[in-house]
């Protein structure tokens, strides 16, 4: 309960931040939409359309009271409903954010599992290596050095877009990837996963660094236990002591820390999203800040706090459930 | 096991010296551009737009990077570009160490409402995208090279004060701490003199990752036309016409995309290298 | 015929002159339990490290030969030893509370290596670990083997390490040091268990402890270690009734008896110690210049 207080207070805070960092904006949103010739009459009409022509905690309350039934109030570009268009660019940030989480985990439980197995070898060293110039390298940094390799040395994959323009798509909802499985649809999963790649792989190459570093190192601790010495004497081999006994409770340390390091990834969407044209929340913030479109910023900001204090809970529930020593004391 | 320990110190000296030395050789090009880039970063010739490196056929001798689509020459850009990366780098990561680890010793010494406050600005803080933050925050701000340095102390102050915090908090309970309390001496003093300097080398990494990020950030705002007023040649303002021209003109992106590289990677090894050297908190 | 013989078994840490066992031969037959006897540092759980093939990696072997039921362990390969260890052996731990896997339920933990390396069906391996349950006395078999280990007291954990080492019916049990960690009480119980277990089983077992008193209760015969090195190997009965080595005679008088727990310790006498410390040195001499 008094977690759930904190998120909403911090929630808040974000709230008031985002209103009163827009709000200090020197250009006026208006002026920017109307054609030359508009009257005064005009602007007022517009200004009283949007608000803009109460106080600011004025403002901020009415849109509050609005959020708070799900209306984050109207696009000034677009002219539509903010609630709309946000939850349907919603779709394509969490399948580009969980395809990297997935490849980030198999990359780095795959490192963490090899570097333990092979450890004070030259083949650890070497992991250890590899990733620490994967932390050091931011994902933005990633993805142009992806899409040099990939989009252009050697040409495999999709360097721009969602999916490929001239496709007819049957889909309902917008969640492409999840549902071309579901349709069976394997040639559009195909050109949508060639699309996601790159991208996702950028996003995922310094989260998967982080995961193998860590869980090498718990389990590298982990495989001095004395659980681990007897299951050896029962007569097993390095790789299933590994696997079975020693796993488990590595993972729980590593665990907390990708729950952080997960909302990192989803707030390097934004960018990732604009350097591959991915049609997605980040690309559409970007635009919506060079358009100085208020209501539209507003609710992508406090949709990412929302998901990223989601995160947060739904880790701290997963680890209560994984610990058996929380789950049955 | 004693040679593999040897083995790993050697590296670290290694990374050490080799990141220090590509981050003094960008110093030097920054310092001195006027003197060292063969054109002016800023002219156009539209005559030799697009042209190749030298190694490639069809190059333009004394271009030896090759050009952008406008003629202007890769090189020059790239030693004028190193001014702006290393001076958001040098000003942004002090400006950011200052309050971040200022507000960071606070509430890990002070405790009580000034720790419950700062530790709630922290907590509304991890709940912002930080790349989503610095732009709007430029939007607001309008770009230039201020604006960019304003943007990322607001947004990466936390990565000092979080750190810091914890560490203060954990040095304020140790005696030596209470006896120059009991000694008479004022809280602010006692902050200055005895927490600050045992906290100093977690900083000091702090500051080299720091600089790093600053760059980073510089490009990405660049990137997204955002940062300096378009003619002004900086890295990521080159990689974001690279990215346009890919399939023409690779050279335009890969030359300052290497450059960016080298620099993030040498920060960030610099600041792992002294971390494994002087700080036993942080490794 | 012995079921295990350690044969001149050295040992040292990786790359340096420094010896933890030098040249240990000793012999354990069918059903007999030895005794390894020694302070802290003498190598006594060394060996029964080396036995299992889980000494620590900077550990390594640098002579001698370990014949487990007639096969000279070291000619296998590694995995076939591991195999075979895991047939024929098995390690009740010092630690119960570190020991168990915390997890996995109690269950598997048992019953792991009767299907995967002897090969049992999973029922028939079930219903043999609740058997073996019942036999170290735990009241309910079948709700212990659902449990967590962080369910169960120290005591309780000790007999299902017990329980699980004698499961599999092995041939030989390495016990390293199996009451040290425990409470005095829980202590006298739990050498009783393993006492009662061992004859109803027959199996030999090395038994590792720095306990003279220990010995006395459940041991054949022993072995007596300083530095590494076997300083006497006697029988309980011409042991108890006279200790050859002066190292041991210090040892036996440095322990308190149970018949009179509070007369005071003797400790180890100076002399005694730089006796044994003379005899190291003319060995390590006499090795230097094979």
């Amino acid at each position: 309960m008094g977690r759930l207080l904190t998120t909403l207070i911090t929630l808040l805070g974000v709230a008031v931040v985002v209103f009163v960092v827009i709000r200090v904006v020197p250009g006026n949103p208006i002026a920017m939409m109307l054609p030359p010739g508009a009257t005064e009459a005009d602007i007022a009409r517009l200004n009283a359309l949007y608000g803009f022509d109460k106080s600011i905690p004025q403002q901020f309350f009415i849109w509050l009271g609005g959020v708070v039934q799900g209306d984050f109030g109207t696009s000034i570009t677009a002219r539509q409903p903010v609630t709309g268009m946000v939850l349907g660019r919603l779709p394509a940030t969490l399948e580009l954010s969980v395809m990297a989480l997935v490849m980030a985990c198999v990359m780095g439980g795959a490192m963490a599992l090899w570097g333990t197995r092979r450890r004070e070898t030259k083949t650890e060293a070497a992991i250890d290596v590899a990733n620490g110039m994967a932390l050091s390298v931011p994902d933005f940094l990633w993805g142009l050095l992806l899409i040099l390799g990939f989009g252009v040395l050697w040409p495999v994959f999709h360097i721009s877009g969602r999916v490929t323009p001239s496709l007819e798509l049957p889909f309902t909802t917008n969640f492409y990837l999840f549902e071309s499985l579901i349709r069976l649809r394997f040639d559009l999963w195909a050109d949508i996963v060639s699309h996601m790649f790159l991208p996702a792989l950028a996003l995922a190459i310094p989260l998967s660094a982080i995961i193998g570093q860590l869980l090498k190192q718990s389990l590298k601790e982990t495989m001095h236990l004395d659980y681990v010495t007897l299951a050896r004497t029962r007569g097993y081999g390095e790789t299933h002591v590994i696997l079975r006994e020693a796993l488990r409770n590595a993972i729980l340390p590593t665990l907390t820390l990708v729950g952080v390091q997960f909302t990192f990834l989803i707030g390097g969407t934004v960018i990732i999203e604009r350097l591959f044209s991915y049609e997605g929340l980040g690309n559409m913030a970007i635009e919506a800040v060079t358009n100085r479109d208020l209501p539209l910023i507003q609710g992508i900001v406090i949709l990412f706090a929302l998901i990223f204090t989601g995160v947060n809970l739904v880790v701290d529930l997963l680890y209560a459930v994984l610990n058996p020593r929380l789950r049955h004391g | 096991m004693a040679d593999a320990r040897m083995m790993v110190r050697r590296q670290a000296g290694a990374r050490l010296w080799l990141s220090a030395f590509w981050l003094g050789l960008v110093a030097l090009a920054a310092l001195f551009a006027p003197l060292i880039a063969p054109h002016d970063p800023l002219a156009q010739d539209l005559f030799l737009g697009r042209m190749p490196p030298f190694w490639v056929a069809g190059a333009e001798p004394g271009y030896w990077l090759g050009t952008d689509s406008l003629g202007r020459d890769v090189l020059s850009r790239l030693i004028y570009g190193a001014r702006i990366a290393l001076t958001v780098a040098l000003v942004a990561g002090a400006a950011t160490c200052v309050l971040g680890a200022g507000l960071g010793l606070m509430a890990g010494y002070m405790r009580g409402w000034v720790d419950t406050v700062i530790s709630r600005f922290i907590d509304i803080w991890m709940a912002f995208p930080p790349v989503l933050f610095s732009i709007l925050l430029i939007a607001v701000m309008g770009p230039g090279l201020i604006s960019i340095i304003i943007a990322i102390v607001i947004i990466d102050w936390t990565r000092f004060a979080r750190v810091i915090r914890a560490e203060a908090m954990g040095q304020g309970a140790m005696d030596y701490v209470a006896s120059a309390r009991v000694a008479g001496r004022g809280r602010i003093s006692t902050m200055l003199t005895e927490i600050l300097p045992n906290v100093l080398p977690t900083i000091v990494v702090l500051l080299t990752l720091e600089m790093g990020i600053a760059v980073i950030i510089e490009a990405i705002l660049s990137f997204v036309n955002l940062s300096i007023p378009t003619d002004d040649a900086t890295w990521g303002g080159m990689i974001s016409e690279g990215r346009v021209s890919i399939h023409q003109a690779w050279w335009v992106l890969v030359f300052p995309l290497i450059a960016l590289f080298l620099t993030v990677l040498a920060f960030s090894q610099l600041g792992e290298g002294l971390k494994d050297r002087y700080d036993p908190v942080l490794r | 015929m012995n079921y295990l013989e350690l044969k001149g078994l050295s040992a040292r840490i990786m790359r340096q002159n420094h010896p933890l066992l030098r040249s240990v031969s000793l012999a354990l037959a069918p059903g007999e339990v030895r005794g390894l006897v020694g302070e802290s540092g003498a190598g006594k759980s060394m060996i029964g490290k080396a036995v299992l093939g889980i000494l620590p990696k900077a550990v390594e072997l640098t002579g001698g030969e370990i014949w487990l039921d007639g096969q000279d362990l070291q000619r296998l390969s590694a995995r076939d030893r591991r195999h075979r260890i895991g047939q024929s052996c098995a390690l009740i731990p010092q630690d119960p509370l570190t020991a168990l896997n915390p997890s996995r339920r109690i269950a598997p933990q048992i019953t792991d290596r009767l299907v995967d390396i002897l090969g049992w069906e999973r029922a028939r391996a079930v219903t043999r670990a609740e058997e073996l349950l019942h036999e170290v006395r735990i009241e309910d078999p079948a709700r212990v083997m659902r449990a967590y280990p962080h369910e169960l007291s120290g005591g309780m954990r000790q007999r299902i390490l017990i329980a699980s080492a004698f499961a599999a019916e092995p041939k030989l049990i390495v016990a390293d040091e199996p009451t040290t960690a425990l409470d005095v009480t829980v202590q006298k119980q739990i050498l009783k268990l393993i006492k009662d277990m061992q004859a109803r089983h027959g199996t030999a077992i090395l038994f590792v402890t720095h306990d003279l008193g220990v010995v006395s209760k459940v041991c054949n015969r022993l072995s007596v270690l300083y530095g590494g090195m076997v300083v006497e190997d006697n029988d309980i009965d011409s042991f108890f009734a006279g200790p050859r080595h002066p190292y041991s005679r210090a040892l036996l008088a440095a322990t308190p008896k149970y018949t009179d727990p509070g007369a005071s310790l003797t400790p180890v006498p100076d002399s005694v110690i730089a006796g044994v410390r003379g005899e190291i040195e003319a060995f390590d001499q006499r090795q230097a210049h094979v």
